[in-house]
């Protein structure tokens, strides 16, 4: 950008070239009023607040929309337009009819300062007066409400809804005084296409669109904001929570425009999701129980008790007899500290935790092709991208804010977005091409698709041979895997995978995104191998706006896995198997640590069926209703000798426990969490926790001084210093360095400025390695009696086992329930009407759900969200594991429907 | 088709001349307008004619032909007779045995119905001084041409410029000599088309975009109507020449819906364009490539705002947005767009087949060409008047218009539209073109003239104009959106007498605000009938203040109907009375009940005797 130079109220400033007078000046520190202003907008020139003199222009020009140019002699405060200013403000004040004294933007509104500083007419403000307002497209609405009497019809929600969400759920109606801003033909808000993301509500300048659940708990000028990270998925997007000291209360989420990742932006999770941390049902103290029946206890009580059956356990069966499992919605420290218990104190390597259900295969697999288990590229490179290729992702609505890049990609840069999923997802309408391939058969397609490449010679010969190595295993494996060999498997025509191909293998630089539904399945390490032989095939790994991309699917995922939260691996992926790796643990833990892997997820599960698992810890985890076929798992639950729960809610799963442990939640602690472009940041404690909760390390670390092993830090600080110490990705992290901006491992030094992509120069592992990979079918095919493919995942609304999402009263509005999405042909030959209750059922189990009718899934395959308890779609899910990653085959088994 | 195809200006000329010839039986000629005339049963005399004439057995020699706007409206339904150019008004299906049989068959002028002029009537259309005063060159074609038939236009010489242009003349010389002609946009600003055209063609990019503005809003405005109804050809010629000066291949027509039949006609047209290669790939030969769409829109004033309309064309709700960055740069899906209002189009032709010094000796110093105007209210002859730039406001209302009907003063004019302003008598003898309009505070606009007499309360007036403006205010920006809602407020207070003499410089002061702070011409020119009036008759409006009263007897708030002593009691005013207020015995003075009294002022009219005032 070039340098411009100019001048403004006699001052000389410099800009850049095509930056606008007010954005130029703002960076200058010069305040112009503006209202219709938002920097992640198209500037509108709407209010004309901003109206300045510009020496040589016969009229007047507002500041938002004219770019400055070399010699410009800018006015913002002549007598003429501070006068038109005070017009503008006076007419704005005779169309806002609000009170600022109820006001929840009360001290935060540009309206009431301006009004201040240009002295409004006390007639004009006087004439104020609250009026009845008829029911509008917000009545009713749990999420937000829209105040017309407060509204200036500056049109940013609009905007923001049409040009940063893109959802255009959002319009004016009528014209001239009789404006509004409504939906399409004025229907309620959760009938339209609105997502619920609130950016309507981030970016309107007064009060008139706000959180209807803030509505009254403080205004902006009493509440306190606490700089962030959302607990939800794994885009890590920076969140101020805004509470209220005087209550102790949580009241609302803010995101400051301009910040990384997530430039202001926030998805329904992150704007209507933390009710949960005001809840009445949050757990306040330990419980003990006894006969059947949870009682309050001590915390000295609880953690006696815990400690001592513990070690009882351990001296009677043996340390591998005891399994924990860690949590991806705790922090870095908590991570840590959990393994290390695990580790050194009980003294087995079975420590687990979510990530197996989701990405270990991921992990698994790319460490096998590149050396490193996590997303190679940065969130920000998607918006620049010439090609994205998304196989397996629900991208829009699992990694909302995730995906506002990609649509910015598309449509301000002309990126072409290829999409491959079973089902037509959210994302196909920016997309320059879907295919849907069966559910379980993505080996087959991307073997198909790397046999249509090399057969066009569309490969990147150089890559291939500067950086690769067992090239010719691939050739000859997917030699004979035809498009036409494909189609019969994946159902798709043959010549749409050529041509899908030929977009993919074309482009300048294309970069794939998966998730799930690449990972949740027993050939989910295969699907993986596969996932990077193409992306090295095309020479798109190691530079900007490439790679493969897997989107972690919870906050902290990834610094589980960074932390060790696995039973193969102790922080920073350093194996347990390897004996060096052994002595620099135990010298730095002063412990003997066990020389072989621990037990996973499920097997941990499954080792209580025979009495090889006696014992179990579960940190923030939800088995209950997370693991597949929950049948068999609850059972396990039941039948373990003892159970350990800590959390912040009585779960499905505590609900099993002998010693419930209650924790604080992300809103009361302090902390790191790692986000799926390997971010490390901040965590910060905006509230004090509910009774008598305890941040989870330090329970960890009560516990393992009551088991004779002194564990203790002065603060979650000092955890990340020790991390720093012995886990190489993490040496370069301390809290005064990602005080504002987190960085990216690997990370390796305290003058490291990290990683934005990975495999730069090299591979992590040297060469990047092609496997060969055969496609193999789901464990479970359809039957006569289960004819259709049951296929699971996330839906935007909820998260998880919707122990946090479902106390929120706008999600519950919007999406109450769970259902089944089965296509419109078969609903319509079995009689099943949308929204009929059906029975889902598969070998393992049954339950009773609405019927979605729909046409965006295929015939013969049905798909299920998984968070709700009273339907829970892992009752039917099998436990087929991933040889390798042990991952279960969530996203496919087979199943029956009925109309009941 | 392929053969129909004209592949160079010799196949045109040659067409001409074939179209000609296949007329040589024909001895006369109906004309009948079948635009707004329809409105008054037009068809059902052409259809008369057709089956008369067949009758007779002069269908073969006699053609029926209907036409576009032939001008003179206040005479519908018109039937113009060729050879003889004789203008027949008011026709019905019972007049047209003794047309043909007269005038048809003999040559006889029928009195009865042509235009009469201080009682004489006077036979030739040419002759008639509302024609006789106009240059009618633009709208030369409408009410002589069929403007479904392409070989009426063609016959006329229509597409012979445009073929020329572009397969003899390079893109920057067409562009010079609009620059030299000085043509100016009509749609109302008379920015210079010939500049507009060489940003669009200067801006970088493979991709620009032509669109012709047709969105013609302003009330009583219709020469943009009149010209796609009557002569579509002309605007697509004039299109052409444009897309292929600033490199467009796909040109877009932005209709309103409320002109279905020009929407007809311009489609008919563009299909006759293609077929005969006039439209579409390789035109005439030239390898010049070029299309056109039609768009209706929906009915929203803002959208003949120009970034309005493209925002409409787009899909988006039409609302302006700020310039820069220009069309010309950044317009249509973001790529280089030139867009000119129809009868801007319709000029073009006429620009190079005059030559640019032929063109640009018509009119004043910095306005060139003609100007048509929508003339109508308190005159005679209302209707559509083309005068080169530069005419006086007194040719236009007295000469061409015929004055002010019932002997009444001449008041004032608003020129423009309701963007417009109101011109008091005084300036009757200036002439007008873009820029000595701006000097009064009036506007070009469309060419909207509405004429005003000594009835017309122009406190009144400006409400009206403001109310429509403000009503069609697309809600974007503040001062627009709210500020002429609070003149609107002021002006209607001032009406009902509620008015403050402080109001009058608070409007002024807010207006001048409006003016200079709204987003787009809408919010910057709404102001002005209330500027205008307020500058030019001030008088009246203190009138309303401090003496509550309505010189006009418009104000119903400000109006009190007393019977007086002279009331002879003939009974006339009760028998008009539509809500039976008035009571009184025959011959003796009549009462009025003031609560119950509508104002409707029918007893005023009705009273023969001045025996009511008001």
């Amino acid at each position: 950008m070039s340098e411009i130079k100019f001048n403004i109220n006699g001052k000389q400033i410099t800009g850049s070239g095509g930056q606008t007078i007010l954005e130029a000046a703002l960076d200058n520190g010069i305040e112009i009023p503006n209202l219709c202003h938002d920097p992640r907008l198209v500037p509108s020139g709407a209010c004309r607040l901003c109206l300045v003199e510009v020496e040589g222009l016969n009229k007047d020009v507002t500041a938002c929309t004219h770019k400055i140019s070399d010699g410009m002699v800018v006015s913002s405060e002549s007598e003429e337009v501070r006068g038109i200013r005070k017009t503008i403000l006076e007419l704005l004040f005779t169309e806002h009819q609000g009170q600022c004294a109820t006001c929840d933007d009360n001290g935060e509104c540009n309206l009431q300062r301006y009004a201040y500083e240009y002295q409004v007419s006390d007639e004009i403000i006087g004439q104020c007066q609250p009026v009845e307002h008829a029911d509008n497209y917000t009545t009713g609405n749990k999420a937000l409400e829209y105040d017309p009497g407060k509204c200036i019809r500056c049109g940013r929600c609009i905007r923001i809804c049409d040009e940063v969400q893109m959802d255009t759920a959002l319009t004016f109606m009528n014209r001239a005084g009789k404006t509004e801003v409504t939906t399409a033909f004025e229907m309620p808000l959760n009938e339209s296409t609105c997502e619920l993301c609130g950016q309507c509500i981030s970016t309107c300048p007064t009060g008139a669109l706000y959180e209807r659940y803030a509505k009254g708990k403080g205004a902006c000028q009493d509440l306190k904001r606490t700089m962030t990270t959302c607990a939800y998925c794994g885009v890590g997007c920076r969140i101020e929570l805004n509470t209220n000291t005087k209550t102790n209360q949580y009241v609302r989420s803010t995101s400051p425009v301009g910040i990384i990742p997530n430039d202001g932006n926030l998805c329904v999770k992150g704007r209507f999701g933390f009710e949960f941390v005001n809840s009445d049902e949050r757990l306040t103290t330990p419980l003990i129980k006894r006969d059947g029946k949870f009682e309050e206890a001590t915390w000295d009580e609880a953690l006696d008790l815990v400690a001592n059956r513990l070690s009882e356990i351990k001296a009677k069966h043996g340390a591998d007899s005891i399994g924990g499992l860690s949590s991806a919605k705790c922090t870095n420290e908590d991570n840590y500290v959990f393994q290390k218990f695990i580790r050194a104190v009980i003294g087995t390597n079975n420590v687990d935790h979510c990530a197996r259900l989701c990405h270990a295969s991921t992990v698994a697999g790319l460490i096998k092709a590149f050396g490193s288990g996590a997303m190679t590229n940065s969130i920000d490179e998607f918006k620049k991208a010439d090609c994205v290729f998304v196989i397996g992702s629900n991208t829009t609505e699992a990694h909302p804010v995730l995906a506002l890049k990609i649509k910015d990609g598309v449509v301000n840069n002309g990126a072409r977005v290829i999409i491959a999923d079973p089902r037509e997802i959210d994302l196909v309408r920016f997309s320059k091409m879907h295919i849907s391939q069966k559910p379980g058969t993505d080996v087959a397609l991307l073997n198909a698709i790397m046999n249509v490449i090399i057969s066009e010679g569309l490969e990147d010969k150089k890559f291939i041979e500067d950086r690769t190595e067992d090239y010719q295993l691939l050739v000859e494996a997917v030699k004979d895997c035809t498009p036409e060999w494909a189609e019969p498997i994946t159902t798709i025509p043959a010549d749409d995978i050529r041509e899908f191909a030929r977009i993919f293998a074309t482009a300048s630089a294309a970069s794939i995104v998966y998730s799930m539904g690449i990972t949740q399945h027993s050939t989910g390490t295969d699907n993986v191998l596969s996932v990077a032989n193409l992306a090295m095939l095309t020479g798109n790994v190691g530079r900007e706006c490439t790679g493969v991309n897997p989107l972690r699917g919870q906050n902290n995922v990834q610094g589980a896995c960074d932390l060790g939260a696995l039973p193969n691996v102790y922080p920073g992926y350093q194996s347990v198997e390897i004996e060096a790796n052994k002595d620099k643990f135990e010298a730095a833990w002063n412990a003997k640590l066990s020389p072989t892997k621990g037990q996973t997820v499920v097997e941990l599960m499954h080792g209580v069926e025979d009495g090889s698992i006696r014992g179990l810890y579960f940190m923030g985890e939800n088995p209950a209703l997370s693991d597949p076929n929950l049948n068999r798992t609850r059972k396990s639950l039941e039948d373990v000798e003892f159970l350990v729960v800590q959390d912040i809610f009585l779960t499905e799963s505590a609900q099993y426990a002998d010693v419930v442990l209650p924790a604080t939640s992300f809103a009361e602690k302090d902390g790191t969490f790692t986000n799926t472009e390997r971010r490390v940041q901040r965590v910060r404690k905006a509230l004090d926790g509910p009774g008598n909760s305890r941040d989870d390390w330090q329970i960890v670390c009560d516990i393992a001084n009551r088991m004779g092993y002194p564990m203790s830090f002065a603060d979650a600080s000092a955890i990340t210093d020790e991390i720093a110490g012995i886990s190489p990705i993490y040496g370069g992290i301390s809290y005064d360095r990602i005080d504002d901006v987190g960085l990216q491992w690997p990370c390796l030094d305290k003058n490291h400025p990290g990683t934005k992509f990975l495999h730069k120069d090299g591979f992590s592992r040297g060469k990047g390695k092609f496997h060969a990979v055969k496609f193999l079918p789901p464990k479970e095919r359809e039957s006569k009696d289960y004819p259709f493919v049951l296929t699971t995942g996330r839906q935007l609304y909820q998260f998880h086992t919707g122990t946090m999402s479902r106390k929120s009263s706008a999600i519950d509005q919007k999406s109450p329930t769970g259902y089944v999405e089965i296509n419109t042909a078969d609903a319509k030959r079995l009689g099943i009407e949308d929204g009929e209750k059906v029975e889902v059922s598969s070998i393992r189990g049954k339950v009773v759900t609405p019927a979605k009718v729909t046409d965006t899934i295929n015939t013969g395959w049905i798909f299920m969200p998984f968070h709700y308890h009273e339907a829970p779609a892992n009752m039917l899910t099998i436990d087929a594991l991933d040889p390798v990653a042990k991952i279960p085959e969530y996203k496919a088994c087979a199943a029956a429907v009925k109309k009941i | 088709m392929a053969e129909k195809k004209i592949k160079s200006l010799g196949d045109l000329t040659a067409l001409a001349g074939k179209i000609s010839e296949s007329k040589k039986n024909i001895k006369a000629r109906v004309l009948i307008c079948m635009t707004g005339c329809r409105a008054l049963g037009a068809e059902l005399v052409a259809n008369e004619f057709r089956e008369k004439l067949s009758a007779a057995s002069l269908d073969d020699s006699v053609e029926v032909v209907e036409v576009g706007c032939i001008g003179m409206c206040a005479m519908a339904p018109l039937v113009l007779i060729e050879p003889y150019d004789v203008l027949y008004g008011k026709i019905r299906p019972k007049h047209v045995d003794e047309i043909i049989s007269a005038t048809i068959e003999k040559g006889e002028i029928l009195d009865k119905f042509v235009v009469k002029e201080d009682g004489k009537p006077v036979a030739k259309i040419s002759d008639v001084s509302f024609y006789k005063q106009q240059q009618r060159q633009v709208l030369g074609n409408c009410g002589r041409i069929d403007p479904r038939q392409i070989d009426d236009a063609i016959e006329k010489g229509g597409y012979v410029s445009a073929v020329k242009a572009i397969t003899e003349t390079a893109p920057d010389q067409i562009i010079e000599d609009l620059i030299k002609a000085g043509l100016r946009g009509r749609g109302g600003a008379g920015f210079p088309a010939g500049l507009k055209w060489k940003f669009a063609r200067q801006a970088p990019g493979d991709e620009k975009y032509l669109i012709c503005n047709a969105d013609e809003g302003d009330p009583g405005a219709f020469m943009d109507r009149a010209l796609l109804e009557g002569d579509p050809h002309k605007v697509i010629e004039g299109m052409l020449v444009a897309a292929y000066a600033i490199g467009a291949s796909h040109g877009l027509m932005y209709v309103r819906a409320e002109y279905p039949i020009a929407v007809e006609h311009v489609k008919i047209a563009i299909v006759q364009a293609r077929e005969y290669g006039l439209l579409g790939g390789d035109i005439a030969g030239s390898g010049f490539s070029f299309d056109l769409e039609v768009r209706m829109g929906a009915g929203a004033f803002v959208c003949g705002e120009e970034t309005a309309l493209i925002g409409s064309l787009e899909g988006k709700r039409g609302m302006p947005t700020p310039r820069p960055p220009f069309p010309a740069t950044c317009g249509y899906k973001g790529k280089p767009t030139n867009i000119n209002n129809v009868e801007t189009f319709a000029n073009v032709p006429l620009v190079l087949s005059m030559g640019p010094d032929g063109y640009s000796s018509i009119g004043t110093e910095k306005s060139k060409g003609t100007k048509i105007f929508a003339l109508a209210g308190k005159v005679k002859n209302t209707g559509l008047v083309e005068v080169p730039m530069g005419a006086t406001l007194r040719q236009i209302v007295y000469e061409i218009g015929g004055g002010i009907p019932d002997k009444k003063e001449f008041k004032g004019a608003q020129l423009g539209g309701p963007s417009g302003g109101c011109i008091p008598a005084e300036y009757l003898d200036y002439p007008i073109d873009y820029d000595s309009l701006q000097e009064l505070g009036a506007i070009m606009g469309s060419g909207g003239l509405i004429v005003m007499d000594e009835d017309t309360c122009m406190v009144d007036i400006a409400r009206y104009f403001l109310d429509f403006t403000q009503s069609e205010s697309c809600g974007k920006c503040t001062p627009c959106r709210v500020g002429t809602a609070k003149m609107l407020k002021m002006l209607e207070a001032i009406c009902r007498g509620e008015g403050k003499e402080s109001d009058l410089d608070e409007l002024e002061r807010l207006g001048e605000d409006i003016r200079k702070a709204s987003l787009c011409g809408l919010g910057q020119t709404a102001p002005n009938p209330v500027l205008s009036t307020l500058r030019y008759f001030r008088d009246e409006y203190l009138e309303h203040i401090r003496e509550k009263t309505c010189r006009s007897g418009v104000c119903k708030d400000l109006l009190h109907y007393v019977i007086l002593d002279v009331c002879v009691g003939c009974g006339a005013c009760k028998k008009v009375c539509p809500v039976d207020v008035i009571a009184g015995e025959k011959k003796q003075v009549h009462t009025l009940d003031q609560d119950k009294c509508i104002k409707c002022g029918q007893c005023y009219q009705t009273c023969k005797f001045k025996a009511i005032s008001r």
